[in-house]
């Protein structure tokens, strides 16, 4: 991901300025009504004018999402590296890890509400859950990562097995755990938006999409989903930006 | 064996957990019903036994999921709308329609953006982007908005499945048919090869590994995406309908018995396509 030049950005900004003037005339000139496609300006304009809900809406869900992201993603680091002292313990874990990542874990929301409660905890314990895979095992990955000759240089340095996790194997898992915190992103936003589809106080994304969609207010559904479909983008940016800058090193950021 | 014994010790560990946790969570609850039913006498052992085999539990033990699975799924009609098969074959049905449509767009999008230049960088970081969004999100008005055009039934939630694997097969494909080396398609140049050519000659075969790989990460997509369609439409039955059902009425053993269903549904289509992929790349050659 080298710097972009300006008409690399030109041609995809282009594009989406097409389709969002070609969705207000198709809108327009055909009279598509409101409750099937609001045009982009009606969108807009309902955005502006409800600030104020689409707020408290956002700080309901991020707060389920980060608290559930740091937990989860902590947890599946701290067994990745306590599990890999055990290859017994990795052959059976991993395996399992990897099943249950192709799982509908969404599915658990019902049971985390029931145990949680309508507020934001049960959400973040949806996110925990859906995050903790995935890191447990790309940071397992990663951290078998390093090279046979590093190790045996560390092991000449007579470095004891906690230098090693933390100058060596650590380091050289970055990439691997930084991979996992970028697809948990999506998976948080995700799993906290259809946990509050099962039940909330009045207040969340997810719940002003399915509550909205019950009174046809379509404009302020799609209000919403721009908002979601902001935050997720910058969570996403944000965790990226971290990465370039704790793993510059790494071979995909060589300019070619 | 190497693999078996460490995967069977953690599975009976997870057991035992889980008993001992179901017995934690369900005893205060279990206390409660003791003490109104004026049953001041009980025992710890009776206190145990009788968390793991409550109506509604906070967590029911594996033993009450497996007999509810086998009385939902054995035991009742396949036909009855009681049964667990009934609502399973209504999520596959969707899963696997929404499959085959997501599939076919992505690889097709796939197929358009390495062979026009001016669609790949306009449409690709959109596509890369699209991945950071909970298009999830979007499912409740999908089913609204096909509702508005009196499609009912199965295909708007079948749209949501489609939708939802569309996206990640398509940039899979992508960055299977840019996997050739530069070395290959020099040598189609050399041959003089037309685009179409280049495309099912070099890229096709060689994107088979990515093919593989991301119709697993679609089909799994596609089934949580009938999943979710069906809690935001949950009148005409299936797995997810099961779930909000079960939430409604704290049903927690049908809820779980919905979801071990589910995650069964989705174990098994990863694990043909995961068999079929590998039985064809080993019968081509392909590096293990």
């Amino acid at each position: 991901m080298k710097a972009r030049s300006l008409g690399d950005l030109a041609s995809p900004l282009l594009f989406g300025v097409a389709v969002l003037l070609l969705w207000e005339a198709v809108v327009r000139l055909a009279g598509v009504p409101a409750v099937i496609l609001p045009a982009p300006s009606a969108i807009a304009l309902k955005l502006a004018t409800s600030v104020p809900t689409l707020t408290a809406d956002f700080i309901q869900t991020i707060r389920g999402v980060l608290a559930g992201y740091v937990i989860g993603n902590a947890a599946g680091l701290v067994v990745a590296i306590l599990i890999d002292r055990s290859p017994f313990l990795q052959r059976g874990l991993l395996p399992l890890g990897n099943l249950v990542s192709a799982l509908p874990i969404i599915g658990v929301a019902p049971i985390m509400v029931m145990w949680f409660g309508f507020d934001w905890q049960s959400k973040a314990a949806v996110v925990v859950i859906m995050t903790f895979f995935p890191m447990l095992v790309n940071a397992a990955v990663g951290l078998r990562s390093a090279g046979a000759m590093e190790r045996d240089l560390m092991k000449t340095y007579a470095a004891d097995y906690r230098q090693t996790l933390g100058k060596l194997r650590l380091p050289a898992a970055a990439p691997f755990v930084f991979n996992a915190l970028k697809i948990n992103t999506t998976l948080a936003m995700i799993g906290a938006i259809v946990a509050e589809f099962f039940g909330t106080p009045t207040v969340g994304m997810g719940f002003r999409i399915s509550t909205e969609v019950g009174h046809l207010a379509i404009d302020m559904v799609w209000a919403t989903i721009v908002v979601a479909a902001v935050t997720g983008s910058l969570f996403y940016a944000i965790v990226a930006g971290v990465e370039r800058r704790a793993t510059f090193w790494h071979a995909s950021y060589r300019a070619r | 064996m190497n693999r078996i014994v460490p995967l069977l010790t953690v599975l009976s560990a997870l057991f035992a957990i889980w008993y001992v946790a179901a017995a934690l969570m369900n005893a205060s609850l279990q206390q409660d019903l003791f003490a109104n039913s004026d049953n001041k006498t009980y025992t710890t052992s009776d206190l145990i036994a009788a968390s793991l085999n409550m109506e509604r539990p906070k967590l029911p033990a594996p033993h009450q999921i497996a007999s509810e699975l086998y009385k939902l799924i054995i035991a009742t009609d396949p036909t009855s709308k009681r049964s667990l098969v009934y609502h399973a074959g209504i999520t596959l049905e969707e899963t696997v329609i929404g499959f085959l449509v997501g599939g076919a767009l992505g690889v097709g999008l796939a197929i358009m953006i390495v062979s026009v230049p001016v669609l790949e960088r306009s449409l690709m970081p959109w596509i890369v982007a699209s991945q950071t969004v909970p298009i999830i999100a979007l499912a409740p008005m999908i089913v609204v908005i096909l509702n508005q055009f009196d499609i009912g039934g199965i295909t708007p939630k079948a749209a949501i499945a489609a939708y939802l694997s569309f996206f990640p097969i398509t940039v899979g494909m992508v960055k299977g048919f840019r996997s050739p080396e530069t070395l290959h398609l020099d040598l189609m140049r050399t041959y003089s090869a037309t685009r179409s050519q280049v495309l099912t000659k070099l890229r096709a075969p060689a994107s088979l590994p990515f093919f593989f790989a991301s119709m697993k990460i679609g089909v799994a997509a596609a089934l949580v995406g009938a999943v979710v369609a069906e809690v935001t439409k949950s009148e005409d039955g299936g797995l997810g309908a099961r779930l909000l059902a079960g939430s409604y009425y704290g049903q927690t053993v049908q809820i779980w018995a919905a979801l071990f269903t589910a995650a069964a549904l989705s174990g098994a289509l990863v694990g043909l396509i995961d068999l079929v992929g590998r039985v064809t790349l080993k019968r081509l050659a392909f590096p293990a």
